[in-house]
C-alpha cells in the first residue's frame, strides 16, 4: 500500500490510474525489502516524486522514462544532426590532424629555436624566452617532449579558431546591442556548464576516434573570452575619439580599423590570453576522448594510480600554461602603447 | 552683406523619443522644465537662428545645459536636429547622403575638442595627418601636411611622441594642427581650451588670433567663458535654456545687455581690458576735435591703455584716430563712466 493510493482515490482518480503492475522490484532497496518480506520503510510521507506517485498510480511516469526520451528524443535528431553538422565540422578534423602531424614531424632541433624565435618575437622579453627555452628542454629531458607538441598542436589550432570566428563575433555583438541581448546568455551558458557535460552529446554525435570531437568541445569552451572581451573593448573606446573620427569624416570601416581594433587591442588580447588558458584546461579533460597529449598521461595516473606519471604530466602542463601565459602578457604589454606615460 | 557661411534658421533639438510629437508644444511657447515635467522630454534648442560669417569668429556662449555644444554639433549632424535648416555654403546639411554627409564633414568643416580627443596609439604627426589620410591622401603628403601646422602651432620636434606623453597644453596643440591640416573653410571648436590651466589658455588664445589673422576661417568657437568670448568674438550668440538671448557684436553686448541674465554676466569681467575706444568715442560727424586734446588714440585701443596713458586724469581728452582718419573724440570722464556697468550704476544710485 502506497502512501499516495488515497489522494489518488481522493481525487476520483483511481479508474484512470489502473491497476498497479506487479511489483517489480525497482531499486536494491526495493530486492532488499522483498527479499526480507518487509515494505521498504521510508519517511513518513515519501517526496511526490514521479517512481513514488507510479507506486499509486500506474499512468505516472516513472523518473527512468524522462532519461529515456532524453535519449531518443537525442538519437531521433541524431540522423539528421549528424549529416548537417558532419561535413562542415570535417575540416576541424583535418586541421587537428595536420596540424598534431606538422608539430611531431618537425625535429626537435628546428621546432625549439622555433619557438624560442616565436617567443622572442611576441614577448621582446629577454627573461621570457630564457624561460620558454629552458621550460621546454625540461619537458624534454623527462622525455615529455612528444606528448607536449602534441598538447601544444591542439591548443594552436584550437586557439586560432576561436580567434577567427571569437573577434567577428564579438564585433558584431559590439555593434548590435540585440545581437548581445542573446549571444551573452549563450556565453553564460557554456562558461558554466561543467566541462564534463560537454563530452557527452558530443559523443553521441561524432564518433570517439574523430579529433574534431575534442576540437569542438574546446573550442566551444575556450571561445566565450575572446567574444566576450572583444564585445567589451569595443564598446568601452572613448566616446570622444569615436566622435572625433565622425566629425573627420571616416567610413564605419575606417573607424573599425583605425579607432576600435587598436584601441580595443589590450581587451582583445587578454582575452586571448584567457582562451589558451582554457583550451589548455579542456585539453586535460578532452583526453577523455581520445585527445592526445599530457592530458593522456595525467588520465594514466588516475585510472592506474600511477602517481608518479600523473604528476610528473601535470607539471608539463604547468610549464605549458606558464609559457603560454607569460608570452601572451608580454605580448599584450607590448602593444598597448596608450598606456606610454613621461 | 554677403551670403553668410554657416546660416542656421529656425532650428530645434529635442532630445526623447517622441521628440517631433512634442516640437509643437514648443513652438507653442512651452519652456524647458514644462516640458521635462509634463513629457519628460529635454528641450536642447529652442528656435536657433544664427548667421555665421565667412572668416570671423562666432562666439557662442553659455553655462553648462545652455545647449551650445549640442548646437555646434549639429553643423556637421554629430546630433540630428528636431526640426530646422543648416545651410553651409549654400547647401543644405539636412539634405546631404549619407556620403555626401562624411564628403562635408571630410572637405569642409574640422573640429577640436574640448577633451582633445586624439587617438592614443598613433603618433603626434600621424595624428595630426588623420584628416588626410581618412580622405585617402598618400602617406608622403599626410606627413609633410602634418609636420607643416605642427610646426605652425609650436610642436615641431615632437612629431614622434605619442599624445599620452605630452602636456594638455600641447595635446590641444595637436588638436588645432589636426583640424588645420584637415585645411578645411570652416573649423568647429568646442570648448577647445576650458580643459586648459589660465595661462595656458591665453596661449592658446592667443595663437588662434594669430593663425585667424593669416588664414581667415570661418571659426565657430563654443566657451562658457565671457572673458575668453569678448577676447574672440568677432560675433558673439549668448545662449540660454536653448535659445538665443542676444547676439551681436561683442563690445555693443557688453554696452547694451537685453537681459537680466546678460548683465548678470558682463558684471563681473574686466571692462577696461575688454572695451575699446571705438565702442565709447564720442564720433566726429561733422563736428570739432576738442581743441585741449591731449593726444591721438587708436580706436582698438583698449580703455586699459588709454588710463595708463592719461595717468588716471579724468579732465584729459584725445582725439580718436583709425589709421590717417580723424573719427572721433574721447573724454577721459566718459570712459571712467564707462567702466561701470549699468546694473550696477542703478544699483548704486539706489542705495544713496
Amino acid at each position: 500500500m502506497a502512501f499516495y493510493d488515497k489522494l489518488f482515490s481522493a481525487l476520483g482518480l483511481s479508474e484512470w490510474c489502473g491497476t498497479p503492475d506487479d511489483k517489480a522490484p525497482l531499486s536494491l532497496a526495493d530486492l532488499a525489502a522483498q527479499a526480507g518480506g518487509e515494505e521498504a520503510s521510508g519517511p513518513l510521507i515519501p517526496i511526490p516524486s514521479f517512481d513514488n506517485l507510479h507506486e499509486s498510480c500506474n499512468r505516472i511516469w516513472q523518473s527512468r522514462d524522462v532519461t529515456n526520451g532524453i535519449e531518443e528524443g537525442f538519437l531521433a535528431a541524431k540522423p539528421v544532426l549528424k549529416t548537417v553538422l558532419d561535413p562542415i565540422t570535417q575540416p576541424l578534423s583535418w586541421i587537428l590532424d595536420g596540424a598534431l602531424w606538422l608539430f611531431e614531424a618537425t625535429p626537435w632541433f628546428i621546432m625549439v629555436p622555433l619557438l624560442v624565435a616565436i617567443s622572442w618575437y611576441a614577448s621582446r622579453s629577454r627573461p621570457v624566452t630564457i624561460f620558454v627555452a629552458v621550460s621546454i628542454m625540461l619537458l624534454a629531458v623527462v622525455d615529455h617532449y612528444d606528448v607536449a607538441m602534441q598538447t601544444l598542436s591542439i591548443i594552436f589550432v584550437c586557439t586560432t579558431i576561436s580567434v577567427l570566428f571569437g573577434v567577428p563575433i564579438g564585433i558584431a555583438m559590439s555593434k548590435s546591442d540585440r545581437l548581445q541581448k542573446s549571444v551573452v546568455p549563450l556565453l553564460d551558458l557554456l562558461q558554466t556548464l561543467p566541462t564534463f557535460v560537454y563530452l557527452i552529446p558530443l559523443i553521441f554525435l561524432f564518433s570517439v576516434t574523430e579529433s574534431k570531437l575534442y576540437g569542438i568541445a574546446i573550442i566551444l569552451y575556450a571561445i566565450v573570452p575572446v567574444i566576450r572581451l572583444t564585445d567589451l573593448g569595443i564598446r568601452l573606446v572613448d566616446r570622444d575619439v569615436i566622435e572625433a573620427a565622425n566629425a573627420f569624416g571616416m567610413t564605419d570601416r575606417q573607424k573599425l580599423l583605425r579607432v576600435q581594433l587598436p584601441l580595443a587591442l589590450p581587451n582583445i588580447m587578454a582575452g586571448i590570453n584567457q582562451t589558451i588558458m582554457m583550451s589548455l584546461a579542456m585539453v586535460v579533460i578532452a583526453s577523455l576522448v581520445s585527445a592526445p597529449g599530457l592530458g593522456v598521461n595525467v588520465l594514466r595516473g588516475i585510472r592506474n594510480l600511477e602517481l608518479g606519471v600523473g604528476i610528473v604530466a601535470g607539471i608539463g602542463i604547468v610549464l605549458l600554461a606558464v609559457i603560454l601565459d607569460r608570452v601572451s602578457k608580454a605580448a599584450l604589454t607590448r602593444v598597448d602603447k596608450t598606456q606610454v606615460k613621461h | 552683406m554677403t551670403q553668410p557661411m554657416v546660416s542656421l534658421s529656425g532650428l530645434y533639438k529635442i532630445f526623447g523619443t517622441r521628440d517631433k510629437d512634442v516640437l509643437q508644444h514648443v513652438k507653442g511657447g512651452m519652456g524647458k522644465e514644462e516640458l521635462l515635467a509634463r513629457h519628460g522630454h529635454v528641450l536642447g534648442l529652442n528656435n536657433i537662428n544664427v548667421d555665421m560669417q565667412a572668416g570671423e569668429i562666432t562666439v557662442v556662449m553659455g553655462l553648462s545645459g545652455s545647449g551650445k555644444s549640442t548646437l555646434i554639433r549639429h553643423l556637421n549632424r554629430l546630433i540630428e536636429p528636431t526640426a530646422g535648416e543648416i545651410i553651409v555654403q549654400g547647401e543644405d546639411v539636412m539634405q546631404l547622403s549619407e556620403d555626401g554627409l562624411r564628403h562635408a564633414r571630410q572637405e569642409k568643416m574640422s573640429m577640436v575638442f574640448q577633451k582633445f580627443a586624439l587617438l592614443p596609439h598613433k603618433t603626434v604627426l600621424k595624428n595630426a595627418g588623420m584628416p588626410l589620410s581618412v580622405r585617402g591622401e598618400d602617406e608622403a603628403t599626410c606627413d609633410r601636411e602634418a609636420a607643416k601646422w605642427l610646426d605652425r602651432v609650436g610642436l615641431s620636434g615632437f612629431e614622434n611622441h605619442y599624445p599620452a606623453q605630452l602636456s594638455g597644453g600641447m595635446q590641444q596643440r595637436v588638436g588645432i594642427a589636426r583640424a588645420l591640416t584637415a585645411n578645411t573653410p570652416i573649423m568647429l571648436m568646442d570648448e577647445a581650451f576650458s580643459a586648459l590651466d589660465p595661462l595656458i589658455r591665453t596661449d592658446m588664445q592667443d595663437l588662434l588670433l594669430e593663425l585667424q589673422k593669416e588664414l581667415h576661417k570661418t571659426i565657430i568657437f563654443i566657451t562658457h567663458d565671457l572673458d575668453e568670448a569678448l577676447k574672440l568674438a568677432d560675433h558673439l550668440v549668448i545662449l540660454k535654456d536653448g535659445f538665443v538671448v542676444q547676439q551681436g557684436e561683442p563690445q555693443h553686448i557688453l554696452l547694451n545687455p537685453n537681459d537680466p541674465y546678460i548683465e548678470d554676466f558682463v558684471s563681473d569681467i574686466n571692462r577696461a581690458r575688454v572695451l575699446r575706444v571705438r565702442s565709447i568715442m564720442t564720433p566726429l560727424d561733422g563736428g570739432q576735435v576738442p581743441e585741449d586734446a591731449h593726444g591721438e588714440v587708436d580706436v582698438n585701443d583698449t580703455l586699459e591703455s588709454m588710463i595708463a596713458r592719461s595717468g588716471g586724469d579724468t579732465s584729459h581728452a584725445y582725439v580718436v584716430k583709425d589709421g590717417e582718419k580723424t573719427v572721433g573724440s574721447l573724454d577721459m570722464t566718459e570712459l571712467v563712466r564707462a567702466l561701470v556697468p549699468r546694473v550696477a550704476s542703478e544699483a548704486g544710485a539706489r542705495q544713496s
